[in-house]
């Protein structure tokens, strides 16, 4: 034990007292509390003590809360009566129990207004800051510690013990959630058909121009952020597809494939403007998908280009073939990830 | 009568005094005085609003089944007749046409709700305004953050527990903010969902205990600790008549104040019951079962997130990327970062009240919003912000209902967004000063204005000095016109 032990020792009893914020509170109010100048809020009349009461003599009063007290026992008696009689009309059921609570309501306040003694008092508010008090609890604190020498050993060990306990603590979290592996994976490769939403699978006759149909894959979940489609078909006089994806306009005839998933943030896109939507509001109308949740607005005909809304990424296009029975299928898989996007995520490259 | 309640009154109070020994207590809490003013019954709503909530709350989650297995409906509502939907769904749809009462009691829960969160954020607006959350109640203030946060969270969790069309629309967007955090985003949405949205069989069990169990006891147990801290350092008061920093005047608890809060009380769980009863809200039948492939734009969520709404929808599409790899997906900035930082400036905000004005005293008495007129100005300019991007998440009702082009209408907010908080502000810190120069005060002794006729007949207003502390000449003029004087 080396004479330099109580002032480690207070150190230490300073951090404890850190933690307690009780340092703080003595460093911002510096304690003895000098006197403060008058506060220019304070009325003129503060000294003056308001101190009253009143003690009422008002039987209409009573009369009038006993009345309300029994109406509302009545309503109450109603809701139940109205529950046998008529327990699915919602308006006559919230007629009764809210008729009575209103009721209940009036008369207490009537009652705290007209019926019992008014008064207006004063109390005095604790002082909540004794600078004694704070420093008798950091002298009970050090007292706690006195005698222990191996301070620096016993504080390390025990931040690594606290750090053992919350990994362990926050490691089952780990079990409630499936690895990323899944995150850029959808049902579509090439050959898989499409489906309406009576199970049928599309043929490229069914495709009109001027409307968007929605198309599921065959044989996989459509409740999956990359199941959903949007089909449409576009007269040649829209289709200006991006240079490597040009062949996908034509292949099969007109008819063009996109998810149904906004990358914004992932609300199915349900609005469909043909062809009126004017991107740069010259009158120059293209037809555009939106989606409802916040307008982000895409073209089909130049590839599920962005012209409108806060996406950050163009939406994503399936390619599509016609086969032999004249079905629409996919012809591979989509040019980016699906879905809202995330850091990383696989967006189509200028 | 009389006579036989007090003595069974008396041998009751005896029978506890000699278990617990709480008389002295007790008598402190009958005689505890709550200052007398309207806007320091705002928190009260709230508090009346959430026990409304826990007790229809529990009422709901009798018949709400947490399941999204698949089933067909043949319940009594035709039009959804054959559909496929999840159990939590068909649950919700039978306590709403179904259950006698069902109805009632959940759309009075829904009106709690929103009435919760609107009173919680008047009540938050009055303390800003009359700086209430200076030291002592700063600790305060933050707790009563804490529970605003953690109530749009519940409110939000509420609705989406439904697994209706609206539900699902929320949740995906919640989904993509999530997966939009920078790092951890996919991870993190991946834990919460159980996976790849729409998520596991789980996920809806796991919305069910944050809703029903985590949050409504994190909330009650801030909600006694806000409680706790009041009583102990009583309410805050505006200045007056006998008002002093170190006192506090105004009714005793007992018998007026109680029976005006019971009042209170059951003029608010009225209110919501009358709403409930008569008042439509989120009918859900009509919106129909979700799934991801469907969506719509008529159904509108709850008020409390129509900021967020506003925010995804304005902000422009900034998604920084190196090649095609994404760094920062879209939906953080409005969806995350934006409610993040304005809770931010809100917590920070008692720290940089004493930073700016160098005051570290405790403040038992209010200052009146134009007493400050710059940080009043502040405060209405930072609240205009949110509320011009909150309005313009209604942009597309407007262009619904007046054919106003969309287009045009979010770049008109673009710029909106800035310069209606510096006119607020000007306009704001302009109605302060002026209040404080031209109106009474009760603050000063005397306050009117002295009119004096003269000779000829002819009238005269006399100016007062700047402070108008000083009182009419003792000679008094023909006529004087007196303010609101607080002087008996």
């Amino acid at each position: 034990m080396s004479p330099q032990e109580p002032g480690h020792f207070r150190r230490f009893a300073r951090m404890a007292m850190a933690i307690l914020a009780v340092r703080r509170l003595s460093e911002t109010e510096p304690v003895p509390q000098p006197e403060l100048p008058p506060r220019p809020a304070e009325s003129m009349e503060a000294g003056v003590d308001p101190s009253e009461r009143t003690v009422p003599a008002n039987p209409r009063a009573e009369t009038l809360v006993a009345v309300l007290l029994a109406v509302a026992g009545l309503f109450g008696l109603g809701f139940l009566v109205t529950y046998i009689f008529e327990g699915l009309n919602t308006q006559l059921l919230g007629l009764a129990v809210g008729g009575m609570l209103l009721l209940l309501a009036a008369a207490s306040i009537i009652a705290g207004k007209a019926v019992v003694p008014q008064e207006t008092s004063v109390e005095e508010r604790d002082a909540l800051l004794e600078p004694t008090e704070v420093e008798g609890v950091v002298e009970l604190v050090e007292s706690g510690g006195e005698g222990v020498s191996r301070r620096g050993l016993l504080i390390g060990c025990g931040c690594l013990a606290g750090a053992g306990v919350l990994t362990a603590a926050a490691t089952p979290l780990a079990s409630t959630g499936p690895r990323l592996t899944p995150i850029h994976e959808t049902p579509w490769h090439r050959g898989r058909r499409m489906l309406d939403e009576r199970d049928q699978p599309y043929r490229a006759s069914d495709i009109e121009v001027g409307t968007f149909y929605t198309a599921f894959p065959e044989g996989a979940k459509w409740d999956q952020v990359g199941g959903p489609l949007l089909l449409v078909k576009l007269p040649p006089t829209f289709l200006e597809l991006p240079r490597q994806r040009r062949a996908w306009g034509t292949e099969a005839q007109g008819i063009l494939a996109f998810s149904k998933i906004c990358p914004h943030a992932g609300c199915a896109i349900s609005l469909y403007r043909y062809p009126t939507f004017s991107p740069d509001l010259t009158g120059n109308a293209q037809p555009a998908f939106t989606c409802p949740c916040h307008y982000s607005t895409f073209l089909p005909g130049r590839g599920g280009e962005l012209v409108f809304g806060p996406a950050g990424r163009d939406l994503p296009q399936l390619p599509v073939m016609i086969d032999g029975d004249g079905y629409l299928r996919a012809a591979g898989g989509f040019d980016e990830d699906v879905g809202p996007s995330w850091v990383n995520v696989h967006r189509v490259g200028e | 009568m009389a006579k036989f309640v007090r003595r069974r009154a008396v041998r009751f109070a005896r029978w506890n005094e000699q278990r617990v020994g709480a008389a002295t207590g007790i008598r402190w809490m009958l005689r505890y005085v709550f200052p007398d003013h309207w806007s320091f019954l705002l928190g009260e709503i709230a508090l009346y609003s959430f026990i409304v909530l826990v007790l229809t709350g529990i009422y709901l989650a009798l018949f709400y089944i947490p399941s999204d297995s698949q089933v067909v409906y043949h319940g009594t509502y035709a039009p959804l007749l054959g559909e496929h939907m999840s159990e939590a769904y068909r649950s919700v749809v039978n306590i709403s046409l179904d259950v006698p009462a069902g109805l009632l009691i959940r759309q009075t829960h829904h009106w709690a709700a929103d009435v919760f969160i609107a009173s919680i954020l008047v009540h938050f607006a009055r303390v800003l305004f009359t700086s209430a959350y200076r030291k002592p109640r700063d600790l305060n203030f933050w707790i009563g953050l804490t529970m605003l946060m953690l109530g749009i969270l519940e409110g939000f969790f509420g609705y989406s527990l439904v697994d209706d069309l609206l539900s699902g629309m929320g949740l995906v967007i919640a989904y993509a903010v999530a997966f939009s955090i920078p790092g951890i985003g996919a991870q993190l949405a991946f834990l919460v969902w159980g996976g790849p949205y729409p998520g596991s069989g789980r996920f809806l069990n796991r919305l069910e205990l944050l809703h029903i169990l985590v949050l409504p006891a994190l909330i009650a147990i801030l909600i006694t600790f806000h409680i706790a801290m009041i009583m102990r350092q009583h309410h805050s008061q505006f200045p007056g008549r006998g008002r002093r920093e170190r006192n506090v005047v105004g009714t005793p608890m007992w018998p007026a104040y109680a029976l005006r809060s019971i009042g209170l009380l059951r003029a608010t769980s009225g209110v919501l019951f009358l709403l409930g009863g008569l008042v439509q809200i989120n009918p859900i039948w009509q919106w129909g079962p979700y799934h991801v492939w469907l969506s719509e734009n008529g159904a509108q969520p709850d008020w409390y997130v129509g900021w967020l709404i506003g925010a995804l929808r304005l902000m422009p599409n900034f998604e920084p990327s190196i090649g095609n790899v994404t760094l920062i997906p879209n939906p953080f900035w409005g969806g995350a970062l934006f409610p993040l930082l304005c809770f931010a400036v809100f917590f920070a905000w008692p720290w940089l009240d004493r930073k700016f004005t160098k005051d570290h005293r405790r403040h038992d008495l209010l200052t009146r919003p134009r007493d400050r007129p710059v940080h009043t100005g502040l405060a209405a300019a930072f609240l205009s912000w949110i509320f011009a991007i909150y309005a313009a998440g209604a942009d597309d009702r407007i262009f619904y209902r007046l054919h106003i082009n969309y287009t045009a209408q979010i770049h008109f907010w673009e710029a909106a967004i800035w310069v209606v908080p510096i006119l607020v502000f000007f306009f704001t810190r302009g109605v302060c000063r002026s209040l404080q120069r031209s109106s009474a005060h009760p603050l000063r002794e005397w306050q009117g204005e002295i009119v004096s006729r003269r000779g000829d007949g002819s009238v005269e207003t006399l100016a007062l000095s700047e402070d108008r502390i000083e009182k009419p000449p003792s000679q008094a003029p023909v006529g004087t016109i007196p303010g609101k004087s607080t002087k008996e």
